[in-house]
C-alpha cells in the first residue's frame, strides 16, 4: 500500500471529507511524527509500534569499491520498535 | 534532547491545528490511518510512505535460539516480523538538514 491508496481507502470511509482533505490529515500526522523525532522525542503509538532516535557514532570506513579510508560522521537515524499487538497480528493464523 | 513521549492525543491534536476538524474527528482520524496501515501490514502487505518511509513484512526462518540465562537450546518458530525504513527524507530531517544537498 502507498501513501495515495492509504488516503483513497481513508476518503471513501469518510464521504463527508475531500480527498485533499485526507491527504493534509495524513501527511499531518507524519509530519509531526517526523517533527517530534527531529526534537529527540520518542514517538509511541499503542499497538503499532514505537519510534525513537539513536546516535550512531563517527567512525572510520571505506568505500567497498577503491578501499580508500572514509570518515563517517557521527548521525541520528530514526529507529522503529514494532508493538506487542501488531507482532502478534503478524503472526495470528500461524 | 527533549525526550518527551508523543502519543496519538498529540499527533491528533495536530490534525486539528491544521485541518478544520473537530477534536473528536481528528483523533478518530488518526485511529483510522493507523489502523488501515495496521491491517494493510497484518494481510502481509508492505506500506511504503513517500518522503516518510516504508515499514516491510519478513518472513523469517526457523533457528535455534539459546535462553541466555539457562544456555538451553530452543526452537525459534518461522515467523513473520515488520521492519521499518526511514527515507532519506526523514534521516536528513532528523539530522538537521534539508534535502537540498541530498544526492544519495
Amino acid at each position: 500500500m502507498i501513501k495515495s491508496e492509504l488516503v483513497q481507502t481513508i476518503a471513501e470511509q469518510n464521504p463527508q471529507l475531500y480527498q485533499r482533505d485526507v491527504e493534509n490529515i495524513v501527511n499531518a500526522i507524519l509530519d509531526e511524527i517526523v517533527k517530534a523525532l527531529a526534537r529527540g522525542d520518542r514517538v509511541e503509538l499503542r499497538g503499532f509500534g514505537a519510534f525513537s532516535v539513536k546516535q550512531r557514532d563517527g567512525r572510520t570506513g571505506r568505500n567497498p569499491r577503491t578501499g580508500e579510508a572514509v570518515k563517517v560522521d557521527p548521525k541520528l537515524v530514526p529507529v522503529f520498535k514494532t508493538g506487542k499487538e501488531m507482532r502478534h497480528r503478524l503472526n495470528a493464523g500461524r | 534532547m527533549a525526550g518527551r513521549t508523543v502519543t496519538r492525543a498529540d499527533l491528533a491534536e495536530a490534525v486539528y491545528q491544521k485541518v478544520g476538524l473537530s477534536r473528536t474527528e481528528s483523533a478518530a482520524l488518526v485511529e483510522a490511518v493507523l489502523s488501515e496501515m495496521c491491517d494493510s501490514l497484518a494481510r502481509g502487505e508492505m506500506v511504503k510512505l513517500s518522503s516518510f518511509g516504508s515499514f516491510i513484512v519478513r518472513e523469517k526462518g526457523e533457528r535455534i535460539g539459546r535462553n541466555p540465562k539457562t544456555g538451553v537450546e530452543v526452537p525459534i518458530e518461522p515467523r513473520r516480523v515488520m521492519v521499518f525504513k526511514p527515507s532519506n527524507v526523514m534521516k536528513a530531517r532528523i539530522n538537521g538538514q534539508d534535502m537540498a544537498d541530498e544526492a544519495e
